[in-house]
């Protein structure tokens, strides 16, 4: 897995590629958290991701639950057939802000009210 | 003539830079056996996630561990038998959580429950370790 951050319409975008497995997840976890720590608003672009397990949905559960509590915000854009079918056999496609694309986020961003 | 099976097996270390051999044997043999790409990529994080746990539960992350994994194909089901020769594991302990309670972790058995068609837990002939036998019926829609 590899991964690189930007910065989007007041986001910070990670964007992950590869695959999230037992031996990739505790990094994208930790990049998660530290992003989120540090009081950025999160999005995860799943796009390069061809393969998530369940400890890569269980890093972005957690980064959800930690920006909740943090009072910012996480999101999930771009994500993959592969990974969108994982997160819907755990039912997890109800629970994350999904959008279609960073377009698509900058748009509601910019709606008033 | 009845056709005979066929078999495949194969042995990893139970690290976890292992699971993507593991992920690459299943995913040709499910390709191979005519199901659907949708159906061979859940078959393939079925497998992956009781890799997984033996890694993580069974064998508790100590990378000495063997896993085998034997993959049966009779043309109509596709039956993956996956070995450990850990400490016995309590069956009555494995179970998946629920999904109405959003925290991380406890999915690799849901997702093991929902994709396969049987999944039955047992003790290898050897009388040591865990074994795993999951079923799924060989369809191509």
């Amino acid at each position: 897995m590899t991964y690189k951050i930007t910065q989007y319409a007041g986001y910070s975008v990670i964007h992950l590629e590869g695959d999230v497995d037992l031996s990739t997840s505790p990094n994208a976890r930790k990049i998660i958290l530290e992003c989120i720590e540090a009081k950025n608003n999160v999005l995860v672009d799943l796009s390069g991701v061809d393969y998530i397990d369940s400890s890569g949905v269980a890093s972005l559960v957690e980064g959800y639950q930690l920006a909740k509590s943090g009072n910012t915000e996480f999101g999930l854009v771009n994500v993959s057939q592969a990974a969108l079918d994982v997160l819907q056999l755990a039912r997890l496609d109800t629970v994350f802000p999904i959008h279609l694309s960073l377009d698509a986020v900058a748009k509601v961003a910019k709606e008033p009210g | 003539m009845e056709k005979k099976p066929k078999v495949i097996k194969t042995r990893i270390q139970a690290r976890p830079e292992q699971l993507k051999l593991l992920r690459g044997v299943v995913r040709d043999a499910v390709h191979m056996s005519g199901c659907s790409d949708k159906t061979v990529d859940r078959v393939v994080l079925a497998v992956n996630e009781a890799g997984m746990n033996i890694i993580q539960h069974a064998y508790k992350n100590n990378p000495e561990g063997e896993i085998i994994l034997e993959i049966i194909d009779n043309d109509t089901e596709l039956l993956f038998r996956v070995t450990d020769f850990a400490e016995p594991v309590d069956t009555k302990n494995i179970k998946p959580r629920s999904l109405d309670d959003v925290r991380p972790g406890g999915l690799g058995t849901h997702f093991i429950n929902e994709i396969m068609d049987e999944v039955v837990y047992s003790v290898p002939k050897c009388g040591v370790g865990n074994q795993l036998v999951m079923k799924k019926t060989i369809k191509s829609d």
